[in-house]
């Protein structure tokens, strides 16, 4: 759909992971991601999704292929270059991945790592920039208020958002996102998508978003990919992602209820009703 | 559960006959088992040879013994007394905080998650040695190389520290939750970083529990480690004894269970405020 490519802030080319014990994750992947584009990569569960986006900052260590960050590559570096290419790829988890004991400013703090030293981050002696970004981030998520409690205090919802903030502080460039709402409920998660959304517009933040939630990908991506048994099967505008594209990613399978859910004037059932405001606001938005 | 709801169900003859599956499938073995554990009991029970005599005579002599413990004597040799007491209590604070300092290193490296296999194995065999020998045995050890007194008792205590706290510690590392540790390496944290951010937060309240309970026992095994010449208390207790002055050995008794019940209400305080 863009009339002018953007200028690549990820290029990933002929991508094999293959783990030890013998199964290819990933066979022969390439992907390239916009600035500033938000793309939602689905799959059936073991089809690779979680691997790809952790070859990309290297917590999985990629058997061949090439992965550029705006344009340099990141698969080979050493230990040091690589922490420097890390901190420009902000990553949102799944189970929150928040140091329960800590608080929320701690949690929120801990985005900067990178960027400290180690014993000024031991006694947690972060600068007063950081620490004012963090109150701003925190506050601009709505937890302004709980910035002293723990972690292990707060609702899903309230968790994920520290994260989100975590990946923010980290003044990243690329998101990278496994399965932010798989713990949530449907409103939090559209709440949740919903604010990454916004968040990576006024930031200009290129996304990766691993989802299970077929509708939520239609809903909030710009564009979808989608993975099977390690190939990327589908790459396009979410309009174009029909029944015959969800077999070629999942399988057999009636999908006119899945394809049905994003468009409000066929919703039927009553808990639909509540979603339909947040498909105009996105509509808006995007 | 009338007769013939059961007739109606097909699975009603399976159900009868289900039994949850015994840890030993053969019923011969599983007798066979069971019979020889208990001959084995009762050979040794009759190899045991209580002598009911002595037994009946040993109740007076037991009896003359504990008595000769009361009243207890604090004021004769107070100042032996003080002096041995002040000593446990250094080569116990000594001990404790040099055992935990060298127990964490080992620790990390003997947790699966964090150390590769050959810093694994290393640390593994430190914590092994340090747990298959007896404090009594590495004092007898440690006297023999630097002389009697609180040194050897001390350096016995440390070493045994690292064997304890080492492995429960390792272990509790390895049942960490592994996503903090990783959202931390995602962030462009440190190697260090990542062990003080994703990892402590997560054993801390059991690195307390152990530390705690830890100069509890540094400070009982300090009492019994005199007895072969390594210093503190146990030296007095042991000097008592051989003297038959059982009034102050008495009162050396009274001495560390009072210490050890405070070491005990202390850490019960510490803990609750921490947790």
């Amino acid at each position: 759909m863009p009339e002018v490519l953007p200028a690549a802030v990820l290029e990933v080319a002929c991508l094999v992971k293959r783990y030890p014990t013998g199964d290819l994750a990933l066979r022969d992947v390439n992907l390239r991601i916009g600035r500033g584009e938000v793309v939602a990569l689905i799959g059936p569960s073991g089809a690779g999704k979680s691997t790809l986006i952790r070859c990309v900052n290297r917590l999985v260590q990629p058997t061949s292929g090439s992965v550029r960050l705006d344009g340099a590559e990141v698969t080979g570096l050493g230990s040091t270059a690589l922490r420097r290419e890390r901190r420009r790829m902000g990553m949102i988890f799944q189970e929150y991945a928040l140091i329960e004991r800590l608080t929320v400013m701690e949690n929120a703090l801990s985005g900067r790592l990178g960027y400290t030293g180690f014993w000024r981050s031991w006694f947690r002696r972060f600068p007063q920039a950081d620490v004012a970004e963090a109150f701003a981030l925190l506050d601009r998520v709505g937890l302004k208020e709980m910035a002293n409690k723990r972690a292990d205090a707060l609702s899903g919802g309230q968790r994920q958002r520290v994260g989100i903030v975590r990946a923010l502080m980290q003044r990243p460039e690329l998101l990278l996102v496994d399965e932010p709402t798989a713990s949530l409920d449907p409103k939090t998660s559209r709440q949740i998508m919903r604010l990454i959304l916004e968040l990576c517009t006024e930031r200009g933040l290129a996304a990766i978003i691993n989802i299970h939630d077929v509708a939520l990908a239609r809903q909030f991506a710009q564009r979808i990919v989608g993975l099977r048994a390690g190939a990327i099967v589908f790459d396009g505008p979410p309009d174009s992602l029909d029944a015959a594209a969800l077999t070629a990613i999942y399988g057999d399978e009636d999908w006119s209820a899945t394809l049905g859910q994003g468009r409000k004037a066929t919703d039927e059932e009553e808990e639909h009703h509540s979603t339909v405001p947040d498909v105009e606001r996105l509509a808006g938005l995007a | 559960m009338s007769a013939s709801h059961a007739t109606s169900n097909p699975y009603a003859a399976q159900a009868a006959g289900w039994r949850p599956p015994p840890l030993i499938g053969s019923r011969a073995l599983r007798w066979a088992l069971l019979l020889g554990g208990l001959a084995w009991f009762v050979a040794a029970l009759v190899t045991m040879e209580i002598n009911w005599a002595r037994a009946a005579e040993g109740w007076q002599r037991g009896a003359r013994f504990l008595a000769a413990f009361v009243p207890p004597d604090f004021v004769s040799k107070w100042d032996d007394i003080a002096e041995g007491l002040l000593e446990s209590v250094m080569m116990t604070v000594v001990s404790t905080v040099l055992g935990l300092v060298l127990s964490v290193p080992v620790a990390v490296g003997a947790a699966r998650n964090l150390a590769p296999r050959p810093v694994y194995l290393l640390c593994r065999a430190v914590l092994v040695v340090s747990r298959t020998f007896q404090e009594v045995l590495i004092a007898i050890l440690f006297v023999a190389m630097f002389g009697f007194g609180p040194l050897a008792g001390t350096l016995t205590l440390a070493f045994a520290t690292i064997g304890f706290v080492g492995k429960l510690l390792a272990e509790d590392i390895e049942a960490t939750d592994p996503a903090q540790l990783e959202a931390m390496r995602a962030t462009g944290g440190s190697w260090l970083q990542g062990l003080a951010w994703g990892i402590l937060p997560q054993v801390k309240p059991r690195l307390l529990g152990l530390s705690l309970y830890r100069v509890d026992i540094n400070f009982r095994e300090s009492a019994v480690l005199g007895i072969v010449g390594a210093g503190g208390i146990g030296a007095t207790l042991n000097t008592s004894l051989d003297r038959y002055e059982f009034d102050t050995a008495a009162a050396i008794l009274l001495l560390i269970i009072l210490i050890v019940m405070a070491c005990e209400y202390a850490s019960g305080v510490i803990r609750r405020a921490a947790l």
